[in-house]
């Protein structure tokens, strides 16, 4: 821990406080001056950064999660286990800081507890479901985490009772996570003339539930990639050396749900009969996901588990990544009123504040895992 | 696959409704159809593009005073201080107006977009926003399909502006301020019935004048709001919309839901306790 107080100026401590510091006071400004001040949002386009990448694109890199606690609490699929509380930790954060930007975007944010405390119930309303999605995975995913800080704070009475409750968290989260993974999806289905017809189709809900599996996985590949170097110190050489085939295991699932999710697109592609859209600007730009974005990492992440090559893993996971992020912007910004004739881009001052978000969950999970047995083995008391 | 899933869930999902949607699923389709709304026809035939409603309106929501209006044909928007505007617009029948505000459509996208039930669709059928209720999600902007609800992007304090149908008027039995108070009598006042039989007297005692059309009959399920015009409605910026109801298309989402919470649990569990048995033996020797 005296190792990682000692170092101050790192990079990432250089580039990340003086945009935190930005960041907060374009929120006091936001709040005082009204949501306009920052941001460059429309009468047409009234959810743009925040909602379509901080919410909509953090959650399904979130994904990672529920996945993995299904393949290691419900498959039992014990060779994933080291990575479990990083993934989950990671979620939550994701959760809590994606998902909290929302209450940025929220024009009147006082009025939130209105659908919490039931004195308001929109339940026709998707948003509804997902907020209150949003909310007991949050739990779900504190529980399932709460263990390592039993074990950081030495509790073991209350350790045994907390691991005692994971597996229901875990079936508890999951079920969430299918249910609001597929309901950001479904919040756009009533925009249906608003979105470019190549990216709006009935399916959306389905679409965004699968894609957020091998986003959440790639996720993890990614994540892992950055902790394994950065916290080196903490890792045992066991999991390290556990680590490569994990990330093996994860780029064939990936492969293999990116190739059933490509499957669906090419379904309802031919089923709309979009063919001449194709050939237009919107059409191209739709090609350059599919085959660049889609295709390609789905096709490297087969060939490199074949070849057992973890580099070109990692940059299909990271081609995966960024077609999440086109996939999603896609949806709910660049071809959300694609027609209109003021375009929205975002401001300076919207992407700082997004930067904010990023930057503050990241040192925040910093300071868990330098405290918490994440990454670390759990004390030797709490294995039994 | 919503005809499926919807078949799906009526087999398996009745108890299920219960636990998430049931009063919802009692109350919704207990007949938009048959309330017979409030609304207004507009007659495009008669409007002779004065701008008298715009100021009329915002005399009567407290809104600025409009800005006169220099060239007709400029195509403004409604927007977070006018809740209606008239435009005109050169047709194959010469210059013809169009008036333009929330349609209070029958069965509200914004209102079942609306996660506190702030956005509201009374029973008399003004569609209204309710201040001490609203987040400002601005969701209701996402899902209306004519872009109706406008957002004060540049308050603290922000509230989202659309037409109401003068709402509080009509509690006291008074007609909408736009509609006492038009010249022309392009506006015409009362219920859904009586305004889908107006409009048709109107098509067949003057068919050379009127294209024959309701545009809001059977948009979006049916608006409070109907326009008659001398030409094509898409020559009057009016969209080509789809027929049925927009909160439908959310219907087969939320409507499996419920199946989703009690099955894949009891799933879950299944496959949990079935792993459990097979990996026994590997768990105690890790142990
Ligand atoms: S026109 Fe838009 S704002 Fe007005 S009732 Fe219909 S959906 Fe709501
Ligand atoms: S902005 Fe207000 S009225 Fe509109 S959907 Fe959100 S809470 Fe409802």
């Amino acid at each position: 821990m005296n190792q990682t107080k000692s170092k101050i100026f790192t990079p990432f401590n250089i580039i990340s406080v003086p945009v935190i510091l930005v960041g907060l006071v374009l929120i006091v400004i936001r709040f005082w001056k009204g949501i306009g001040a920052v941001t460059n949002l429309t009468q047409e386009i009234p959810w743009g950064l925040w909602i379509g990448f901080d919410v909509v694109t953090g959650v399904a890199f979130a994904g990672g999660a529920y996945v993995v606690t299904f393949m290691v609490y419900i498959l039992k699929m014990k060779q994933y286990q080291s990575i479990v509380r990083v993934t989950v930790l990671n979620g939550f954060l994701a959760y809590v800081f994606y998902a909290g930007a929302l209450l940025l975007d929220l024009g009147r944010p006082w009025n939130v507890i209105n659908p919490i405390i039931g004195n308001n119930f929109g339940v026709n309303s998707v948003l509804f479901l997902v907020a209150w999605h949003f909310l007991l995975y949050m739990i779900a995913q504190l529980i399932e985490f709460s263990p390592a800080i039993a074990e950081w704070l030495g509790a073991r009475k209350i350790h045994k009772v907390l691991s005692g409750m994971t597996v229901a968290a875990v079936i508890f989260g999951i079920t969430l996570s299918t249910l609001h993974q597929s309901g950001l999806g479904a919040l756009y289905l009533m925009a249906k003339e608003k979105i470019h017809p190549l990216w709006y189709n009935e399916f959306i809900p389905v679409m965004f539930f699968v894609s957020s599996i091998f986003a959440g996985l790639s996720m993890v590949i990614f994540e892992g990639s950055i902790t394994h170097r950065v916290f080196a110190s903490q890792i045992s050489s066991k999991d390290h050396h556990a680590q490569n085939p994990i990330v093996m295991g994860l780029s064939k699932i990936c492969a293999g749900t990116m190739f059933a999710y490509f499957f669906l697109q090419v379904l309802v592609f031919i089923h709309e009969k979009h063919w001449g859209l194709l050939n237009t600007p919107m059409g191209y730009w739709y090609l350059l996901e599919m085959i660049g974005f889609v295709l390609l990492p789905m096709a490297l992440f087969f060939y490199s588990y074949r070849r057992n090559n973890i580099l070109l893993i990692r940059t299909a996971a990271i081609l995966t990544m960024l077609g999440i992020i086109l996939n999603r912007l896609n949806v709910t910004v660049i071809g959300f009123r694609w027609d209109a004739t003021a375009h929205y881009i975002p401001s300076w001052m919207e992407v700082v504040v997004t930067l904010t978000v990023i930057f503050t969950e990241i040192w925040i999970f910093r300071w868990v895992i330098n405290r918490m047995p994440v990454l670390r083995s759990s004390p030797e008391w709490a294995k039994h | 696959m919503s005809i499926n899933r919807r078949g799906f869930f009526k087999v398996l999902g009745v108890t299920g409704a219960a636990l998430a949607i049931g009063r919802e699923v009692k109350a919704a389709p207990a007949g938009n159809g048959e309330i017979d709304f409030r609304g207004i026809l507009y007659d495009s035939a008669r409007c002779k593009g004065c701008h008298g409603c715009e100021y009329d309106c915002a005399d009567a929501n407290g809104l600025p005073v409009p800005e006169p209006v220099k060239d007709d044909l400029i195509v403004r928007s409604t927007g977070e201080t006018r809740r209606t505007v008239v435009n005109g617009y050169n047709t194959s029948k010469g210059k013809v107006f169009i008036k333009i505000q929330c349609m209070h459509c029958n069965e509200p996208a914004c209102a079942s977009a609306c996660l506190t039930q702030a956005m509201h669709k009374t029973k008399a059928g003004p569609v209204i926003w309710r201040g001490e209720k609203c987040m400002g999600c601005r969701y209701c902007m996402v899902s209306c399909p004519f872009d109706m609800p406008k957002f004060e992007y540049h308050s603290a304090n922000p509230k989202i502006q659309k037409c109401d149908m003068c709402y509080n008027r009509l509690k006291t039995g008074e007609a909408p301020a736009c509609a006492t108070n038009c010249p022309n009598e392009a506006l015409f006042y009362g219920t859904r019935r009586q305004l889908i039989a107006e409009a048709r007297k109107r098509i067949v005692e003057n068919p050379k004048l009127y294209a024959d059309y309701l545009y809001g009959e059977h948009e979006a399920g049916g608006t409070c709001w109907m326009y008659l015009s001398p030409v094509n409605f898409r020559e009057l910026g009016l969209k080509n919309i789809q027929k049925a109801s927009y909160p439908a298309l959310t219907k087969g989402f939320l409507y499996s839901v419920p199946s989703i919470f009690v099955l894949l649990p009891a799933f879950l569990l299944g496959i949990h306790q079935a792993t459990k048995k097979e990996n026994q033996t590997i768990e105690e020797d890790e142990s």
